[in-house]
């Protein structure tokens, strides 16, 4: 009991210490948390909207609505090899479960997820549109998806990192290409026929396009809902094994 | 002072030997010699130590660097598996980190408390009920509202032992960390052990100063060559150790 409390507040203590040490001057850390994925819409926005025309509307809202969550994945995921290395000096000589510190990062980034919906909503009104009840129990349905989603591939990379310690470089390029094979710059509806299929093969797909419909439609495909939950839960599970069986010898090869 | 709090029954100990630990990239273009190393290239520390701890004993390790006392505290403290035989711990067990161990630079002393409280098995509430004593048994003043990356090593070393200092522990391991810190902060941190141990506390003791072992420890254990080589009541071990 008492040692539930204490994980519990391990989990806490340590997701704030992440909040602390990236927001150390509050507001000006939380615009810079934003001016990522706002910045790569930009980009985006020039590129296919301006220089290539791409024929969709409201194209800027379209990629704020996906690259948000993306950013969320993204950055737990990258940062995941080198979690364990990080607090080496505590699991060399404390015995806790070590599953809290990835998620610790996976929490701390879902959290900068959720502060940045208002400009997700600010964009919204800018194209005329407004935020829909269905959100009120969409984004929870959909964090817990993504949540246990990326801790799963998060449990994954931290723990094989240990004992490949380049898997850093990988993860990165792996990162980089999902972002392309997912439709986040481009709708589902542009992937040509004989490709569709593969769309259902990419884990994150399922989700980004669930998230994109919340928000813009303020709807959720159940189709594509519940196969983004079946591919979080097979995804967890599997990130899960895989440190329970490599966790005890965390201690021995940081 | 039969109860006992910890148990070695024939514990050995090997770790996998560092190439193990290599790019997944050399893994894979060297992958015959690779699999068979990961097999077989574990090299013993520890080779079927026995020996217990009593309750409310204070128990002091010693041997050359590299002979095992740290892998035995990490034995005790569970972070490490032994290869074969058994360790039984009895009673809450609170190891000493070493230097800035479980501590944030960019956090003040006192979010480090929290973090470090935490991170030693206390819970938030705890910790906060204690702050105020461990503040001022830290001497650090209002450098306690500065982040740690103001702090020198000797004031990193005052916060953390004034932390578990308020730990009420059960078993306490103390892996070679007094030796920083001034003079008269060794001396308070000393005298806390010698408090601990009239409390009741297990202490386990890894130092290099047989002077501290002396005062703190009522027996001693010399490890040698994977193997314990003697233990007994500290001034003989001590005395043997020295003349070796
Ligand atoms: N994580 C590790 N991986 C590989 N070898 C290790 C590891 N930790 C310790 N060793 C080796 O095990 C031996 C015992 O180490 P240690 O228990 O730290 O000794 P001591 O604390 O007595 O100086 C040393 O030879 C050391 O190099
Ligand atoms: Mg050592």
């Amino acid at each position: 009991m008492r040692r539930l409390q204490n994980y519990r507040d391990l989990l806490i203590v340590l997701t704030q210490k992440e909040l602390k040490v990236r927001y150390k001057n509050n507001i000006l850390g939380y615009l810079w948390s934003i001016a990522n994925p706002l910045a790569f819409a930009f980009v985006f926005f020039i590129a296919f909207k301006v220089v290539m025309k791409i024929q969709m509307e409201d194209y800027a809202l379209f990629l704020i609505s996906g690259l948000f969550p993306w950013q969320w994945f993204a950055n737990s995921v990258t940062e995941s090899p080198t979690v364990f290395l990080g607090n080496a000096s505590i699991i060399k000589k404390v015995n806790f479960p070590r599953g809290i510190i990835p998620l610790t990062i996976v929490l701390q980034d879902m959290i900068h997820f959720i502060l940045s919906v208002p400009v997700i909503v600010l964009f919204l009104i800018i194209y005329h549109k407004a935020p829909s009840i269905s959100w009120a129990y969409g984004i929870p349905l959909l964090l817990l998806i993504q949540l246990l989603l990326t801790y799963g591939v998060s449990l994954i990379i931290s723990s094989i990192n240990l004992f490949f310690r380049d898997i850093k470089h990988l993860t990165v390029i792996l990162v980089t290409l999902l972002f392309y094979l997912t439709p986040i710059i481009y709708p589902e509806t542009m992937v040509p026929e004989r490709y569709k299929q593969l769309i259902n093969l990419n884990p994150m797909a399922p989700l980004m396009i669930s998230w994109r419909g919340l928000f813009l439609r303020g709807g959720l495909d159940p189709p594509y809902l519940l196969s983004s939950f079946i591919y979080s839960i097979l995804i967890f599970m599997c990130g899960y094994i895989i440190y329970r069986r490599l966790s005890w010898r965390f201690a021995e090869v940081l | 002072m039969s109860e006992k709090a910890i148990v070695f029954d024939r514990v050995s100990k090997s770790y996998p030997r560092y190439h193990q630990i290599m790019g997944i990239k050399n893994f894979l273009f060297h992958l015959p010699t690779a699999i068979r190393s990961l097999k077989n290239a574990r090299y013993e520390v520890l080779n079927g130590i026995s020996f217990e701890v009593y309750r409310g004993e204070s128990f002091g390790i010693i041997g050359r660097n590299g002979v095992g006392k740290s892998t035995t505290l990490g034995l005790i403290a569970g972070v490490l598996r032994p290869d074969s035989g058994r360790v039984i711990v009895n009673g809450r067990i609170s190891p000493l980190l070493e230097l800035g161990g479980g501590f944030h630079p960019e956090l003040t002393g006192r979010e480090n408390i929290i973090l470090n409280g935490v991170l030693l098995g206390m819970t938030r509430a705890e910790v906060l009920k204690r702050m105020d004593e461990i503040i001022e048994f830290s001497e650090l003043g209002e450098f306690i509202d500065q982040p740690l990356r103001t702090y020198s090593s000797g004031m990193y070393a005052r916060l953390g032992f004034s932390v578990i200092a308020h730990l009420d522990p059960e078993i306490l391991l103390i892996d070679e960390v007094l030796a920083v810190g001034d003079i008269g902060f060794q001396k308070k941190c000393l005298d806390k052990m010698l408090g601990f141990k009239r409390m009741g506390v297990t202490i386990v003791f890894v130092s290099h100063s047989m002077g501290d072992i002396e005062k703190i420890c009522d027996r001693v254990m010399w490890l040698e060559d994977k193997r314990v080589r003697e233990v007994n009541e500290s001034k003989k071990v001590i005395t043997d150790y020295i003349n070796r």
